[in-house]
């Protein structure tokens, strides 16, 4: 890669995968399970915890020299509830239906752990370019999650992504519900989440058996 | 050379491969294994685990048989084809040869899938971990067939296998080492994944979900959903006993469940204290409720009322309290351990069983959950016993030392 050095890129594809905030740390589980229902939404918090995290760490790392170790915490908190009021207000504006739909979800960004994780871990620690790869690659790690997840739950529970009937009509019973087939109820619930991002675990650490902890 | 001979080839041909266990698990389920155990202790039982299963399933089939007859039964008495059983047990309109083809050829699909997938499943999982395929699924693909209703697509049969076998058994490290109960979670994942198909007043009766809106639309109601909606049932307590009543196919006869119940017991596999305690558990929840009733603290007109006011031994006869307490809560792997533990454990089983029941009309069978929630619970009662055990030793220990 030309853009970035070898390190660099690293910060952004190691969150991805085998670092993943997620299946790895196992952090911000509560958002992963309540707003993945459909895939719209999932996608919509990808983005806003990419804003974040990513101006975030950069604005924490600037000020990193500044902020007395005491009170860092509450300094971390004041940037990360500007900035989600920033997506918030965001979001009122421009997609109101989808804002009310994510409800208190968008509010809660602010109790991510993966963002006071990042804050903590990394931008206080380094330079600003670096804590934006950094902050841009986990937020990527968590949002792919969502989507995944997203994408299994919408499809399998509504038989929609982004709304759209792809398996057919299931009043009408075109395509796939002419032949008996029925929306999965249980993918719709929040415990189908956690299973789904069980799967997910399993699968990632059966191709990669050096993530497999010792016990 | 006789087949027994050629399984005993084709084992040591293929020791060692990947498909060894395959082959094993099909040698083994038909004949002794030809080989012993080297050194340390050894423990001469009949006894192992193929035949502890094999007589579960023994004590399944009057439950499945009953089953059968009683799917064309149902579905022929709604039809209004034929009479009400009327002459006891033995009452010739019930044991008739077409009530029980049509239940065979309702039942028996399901049957084939749930062993087919479950089995399929077991043997993939032990080619590719290199372990024996265990015995464990013979109980739970025959358990399956008799807890859904007749009329489930077998479709959602498949993937509820699949999942149930997946994700309540392997992905724990197989039988011995699952948590939930592997049945109780296939039913729970449809009831949840499925409930139009699971839950209402359609599906028990074959027939009765695709005549709906037709004016031939037949009723398929259970007691318990009837109850739940504080309306009559016309079943008399004798057709509750023996089973003459819609349902979950192998659920419904209380007096064959109680021949298997009787067949476990004498066995010694499934345990009596889990049994009993659960019964006690079911009537004095029972009993409770009906004093509520009675003492006025209720309404007639609340929703609970039916449920509530129905005399608390028959919370025994409907529903699948019976069947899940005999075959389902006396599961070895995922029941509790301790003697003492298994009468917390059954009580609290038949408690909260009618307890679900009665508040929440949304699940009117409360069985199914009431044990997947004690399986979760039983180590921790388990481990309370043994505490309180060690406890008391080290007591007795110190006033002696004292």
């Amino acid at each position: 890669m030309g853009l970035l050095s070898k390190k660099d890129s690293k910060l952004i594809l190691d969150p991805l995968a085998d670092n993943n905030p997620i299946t790895i740390q196992v952090l911000g589980i509560c958002s992963a399970l309540a707003i993945t229902a459909q895939l719209k939404p999932s996608i919509v918090m990808a983005i806003s915890v990419i804003f974040v995290l990513g101006v975030g760490n950069v604005i924490i790392s600037l000020m990193r020299n500044i902020i007395p170790s005491k009170i860092r915490i509450i300094v971390q908190l004041i940037v990360v509830a500007t900035l989600v009021i920033i997506v918030d207000q965001v979001l009122k504006a421009f997609a109101y239906e989808l804002s009310k739909e994510l409800s208190v979800f968008i509010g809660l960004i602010i109790t991510n752990c993966i963002i006071m994780g990042r804050f903590e871990a990394f931008a206080l620690g380094n330079g600003p370019w670096k804590s934006f790869l950094d902050g841009v690659g986990n937020a990527l790690g968590y949002g792919i999650i969502l989507i995944i997840v997203g994408f299994f739950r919408e499809l399998l529970g509504s038989g929609t992504l982004f709304g759209f009937k792809v398996l057919g009509d299931p009043v009408e019973k075109t395509f796939l519900y002419s032949i008996g087939y029925e929306n999965n109820g249980f993918m719709v619930l929040p415990p189908m989440a956690l299973i789904v991002v069980g799967i997910i675990i399993w699968v990632q650490r059966s191709r990669n058996r050096a993530l497999i902890e010792e016990n | 050379m006789g087949l027994k001979q050629k399984l005993h080839r084709l084992k040591e041909k293929y020791k060692g491969t990947k498909m060894a266990p395959a082959f094993n698990a099909l040698h083994t389920f038909l004949y002794l294994p030809n080989d012993t155990t080297h050194g340390g202790t050894h423990v001469k039982a009949a006894d192992d685990l193929k035949r502890t299963m094999n007589i579960v399933i023994m004590a399944l089939i009057p439950c499945l048989i009953f089953g059968m007859f009683n799917a064309g039964y149902q579905h022929y008495l709604a039809l209004g084809e034929i009479n009400a059983a009327s002459g006891g047990f033995f009452s010739s309109e019930f044991w008739t040869m077409s009530n029980f083809s049509l239940g065979a050829w309702k039942i028996l699909p399901l049957v084939a899938i749930s062993y087919g997938v479950g089995l399929g499943i077991e043997f993939l999982f032990a080619v590719i971990k290199g372990h024996e395929v265990e015995e464990g699924y013979l109980v739970t693909g025959m358990l399956v067939p008799l807890i859904v209703p007749v009329d489930i697509p077998l479709w959602m049969l498949v993937v509820a296998v699949a999942f149930g076998v997946v994700i309540g058994k392997e992905v724990f490290g197989g039988t011995g080492m699952n948590i939930l109960n592997p049945a109780l979670t296939i039913r729970a994942f449809l009831f949840f994944a499925y409930p139009t198909w699971m839950s209402g007043d359609k599906v028990w009766v074959h027939g009765a979900v695709e005549r709906a809106g037709t004016p031939d639309a037949i009723s398929g109601e259970t007691i318990l959903g009837s109850l739940a909606q504080n309306k009559v049932f016309e079943y008399d307590t004798m057709d509750m006993f023996f089973g003459f009543i819609p349902g979950s196919v192998g659920e419904t006869s209380t007096l064959l469940i109680i021949l298997g119940a009787l067949i476990l017991i004498f066995t010694k596999i499934g345990s009596w204290r889990i049994m009993l305690s659960s019964i006690i558990g079911a009537l004095v929840m029972g009993y409770l409720f009906n004093l509520v009733a009675e003492w006025g603290w209720i309404s007639e007109s609340s929703k609970f009322y039916s449920l509530m006011s129905i005399e608390f031994w028959k919370h025994l006869l409907i529903g699948g309290l019976a069947f899940g307490i005999v075959y389902m809560a006396t599961d070895p792997v995922t029941a509790s351990q301790t003697n003492k533990g298994k009468w917390f454990y059954g009580f609290l089983i038949g408690f909260i069983s009618v307890m679900i029941r009665v508040f929440n009309p949304a699940y009117p069978e409360g069985v199914m959950l009431a044990i997947l929630l004690m399986n979760v619970f039983a180590p921790t009662i388990d481990h309370y016993v043994l505490q309180g055990n060690i406890k008391r030793r080290a007591k007795r220990l110190k006033v002696k030392t004292a």
